[in-house]
């Protein structure tokens, strides 16, 4: 059953996972695999080299291995997006549910405090709180971020539970005296799996790219190695002006596949929850392609089939 | 009318809670503001440090309170404080020089990139399973991509293999800002490629968007209606779907503003821009803080009075909210 379950998972959800697979085993094994000591400079030396034999993927301008840095690095920037992700959805999710479920007064002022959060430009502001907090870790940084980042998911959860409330197995489940906790647990929380997983990837976007701006920006210790401090160093060290691109290309291109996974996986749980969006199940028809969600032909649009 | 009073309460209360965190951050952060910037820049006269305490609310008497008051009234009157760094600078005078440049780039480009991304979703679902189509993931590898990625990448290629454009600066040195040709031609020049890089990382979704709410538009029968009808298919692909496709858009236009703003805040500072997001990038190196939040502030009401006009342009598109009288 498990094996069917898996082929009918769409295709694109499929790359997402194996992506983010290889980045959580990289984030696991990375230190121990790195060839050398990330931090560890080539005395003597004053520009980048290209990837060789040696460095496989080039060297900084003070000679550190690039290679290795990406490898350490791969876990900072993984643990930041996953934590944020959880510590954000788990808000959404409580915030979310409490709001649609209870309704009425509740109800109106998370939904406002929701939607103050979601318009006010949340890089600027983590600048500022941040820029208050240098030289600070993981967990400082997740909680700064889920704290701008839960309204997303927390407006959509709302959403779905105010809708989910009033359907009848819920009004069966309160007349027959289940208690309001047991009711969100049981009966309206499994519905909203699809939901709250998939505004978790989105979390984990956010985090990534904004975790990673921020450290660009130097809001962040940058004595610890992740995607977006390597990126800071190559572009203190003007790599771009160097031409150096093996410096700063692949922190660049992992976050882009890290982040892409996460993309995929979204749209393939969008498919899962919404048939149409499904790419399977086309015919072509003359020169167009019409699928099952499509409405019937119609003859004038394919006068060759007329003649 | 209820609509926009609805909504102009609720921006009265964002801009309301970005004013007060504004004020809130310093206070309840750890460490001592104050002291950071002693330490860094010795040369402050006694004056300048007791703007700063009055405005970091340390080494004061008054109440929290009486502190919240004098700021708001500062704030009223424009005063945000001097920055540090650029001493003995008003924030108001950095911040005025700078934002015009951010807003044409980024106001220019987010419109193109709007435009073009609904657009193109409008085409790619209409062809379901074209090349446009097909294409889909590579779009979201651009937008997976970070911003200031794709900006190293295009500065790269364009400006430092082939030289076709410049790098770094908004205009060329040796002119001075001003209305005659010359600047405004080496303003355009120098903003091709920067606007350029926000135009195609932000396009994809806008464009995936639209594909998807298109999708479904296409499904319903009033479209099948049309096409039975024998009307063009450009009219009910424009009209008929499109039209009632685009409102999302319109609506996740508000919000997705403040993730432009922050891609644009960091290009900026890849391609040295002497827009707002290089003077906050210098604020923070130069630990800023006046500058910092005087520019948070700025940035803040400047994202909510874009998402005011956003909805109002939802208000004219969507005849629903003109109609009901409560959402």
């Amino acid at each position: 059953m498990w094996k069917r379950r898996l082929q009918q998972f769409p295709a694109k959800a499929k790359v997402g996972a194996a992506l983010l697979g290889i980045f959580i085993l990289v984030a696991i094994i990375g230190p121990t695999i790195a060839p050398f000591d990330p931090t560890a400079t080539t005395p003597g030396q004053a520009i980048p080299l290209g990837p060789n034999a040696t460095h496989l993927l080039g060297t900084t301008a003070t000679g550190q291995d690039v290679l290795s840095q990406l490898l350490v690095g791969t876990r900072s920037t993984v643990v930041l997006g996953l934590l944020t992700g959880l510590i954000a959805t788990l808000l959404a999710v409580v915030i979310g549910m409490s709001a649609g479920f209870l309704g009425g007064f509740p109800d109106e002022g998370l939904s406002l405090l929701a939607n103050v959060f979601l318009v006010l430009p949340a890089l600027p502001l983590l600048v500022v709180v941040l820029g208050y907090l240098p030289h600070s870790g993981e967990l400082p940084t997740a909680i700064v971020l889920s704290a701008l980042g839960w309204p997303w998911g927390a407006r959509v959860i709302r959403a779905q539970t105010l809708s989910l409330r009033n359907r009848d197995y819920v009004a069966a489940a309160r007349e027959s005296g289940e208690r309001t906790w047991r009711i969100i647990l049981f009966e309206i929380l499994p519905n909203e799996i699809g939901l709250i997983a998939a505004s978790f990837v989105g979390t984990v976007l956010y985090a990534i790219l904004t975790s990673v701006a921020l450290a660009f920006l130097g809001v962040a210790d940058l004595s610890k190695w992740s995607y977006g401090t390597m990126l800071y160093w190559a572009q203190n060290g003007n790599a771009v002006q160097l031409g150096a691109w093996w410096w700063y290309a692949p922190p660049g291109i992992c976050v882009a596949l890290f982040g892409m996974s996460m993309v995929l996986l979204n749209f393939g749980l969008d498919e899962l929850g919404n048939p149409r969006l499904r790419a399977a199940g086309s015919v072509k028809v003359g020169r167009r392609t019409w699928r099952p969600s499509d409405p019937t032909p119609v003859l004038r649009d394919h006068p060759q089939e007329t003649a | 009318m209820w609509f926009i009073t609805r909504r102009l309460a609720f921006y009265a209360v964002a801009a309301w809670v970005a004013i007060t965190v504004n004020f809130a951050i310093p206070r309840v952060m750890p460490g001592n503001a104050v002291d950071t910037l002693i330490a860094k820049y010795p040369t402050l006269d006694a004056n300048s440090l007791k703007a700063l305490e009055a405005e970091f609310g340390t080494h004061t008497h008054g109440s929290l309170i009486s502190q919240y008051f004098t700021y708001l009234g500062n704030l009223a009157h424009g005063n945000l404080g001097l920055s540090v760094n650029l001493y003995p600078a008003k924030v108001t005078t950095v911040i005025a020089q700078t934002l015009p440049w951010t807003l044409i780039l980024v106001g220019t480009a987010t419109t193109i990139s709007f435009v073009l991304g609904t657009l193109l979703g409008i085409l790619s679902a209409w062809r379901r399973g074209g090349w446009l189509d097909r294409a889909m993931p590579a779009f979201t590898f651009l937008q997976a991509t970070p911003y200031f990625f794709l900006a190293l990448v295009a500065i790269q290629l364009f400006a430092v293999s082939w030289g076709l454009f410049p790098f770094g600066q908004g205009y060329s040195l040796g002119l001075s800002p001003g209305w005659d040709w010359p600047f405004i031609s080496s303003a355009i020049y120098h903003s091709i490629l920067p606007a350029l890089t926000i135009v195609i990382t932000s396009m994809a979704a806008w464009m995936l968007q639209m594909r998807n709410v298109m999708i479904t538009t296409i499904a319903e029968d009033y479209v099948l209606v049309a096409q039975a009808k024998g009307l063009s298919p450009r009219r009910v692909m424009f009209t008929y779907a499109a039209r009632n496709a685009i409102l999302p858009n319109i609506a996740g236009f508000a919000l997705s503003l403040g993730f432009v703003v922050a891609g644009a805040l960091v290009m900026e500072i890849v391609f040295s821009y002497p827009g707002i997001g290089l003077t906050l990038y210098n604020a923070v190196t130069s630990d800023d803080f006046p500058l910092l939040q005087g520019i948070f502030l700025v940035i803040s009401l400047a994202v909510l009075l874009a998402c005011l006009l956003a909805d109002i342009v939802y208000f004219f598109a969507d005849p629903r909210t003109r109609t009901r009288t409560s959402y």
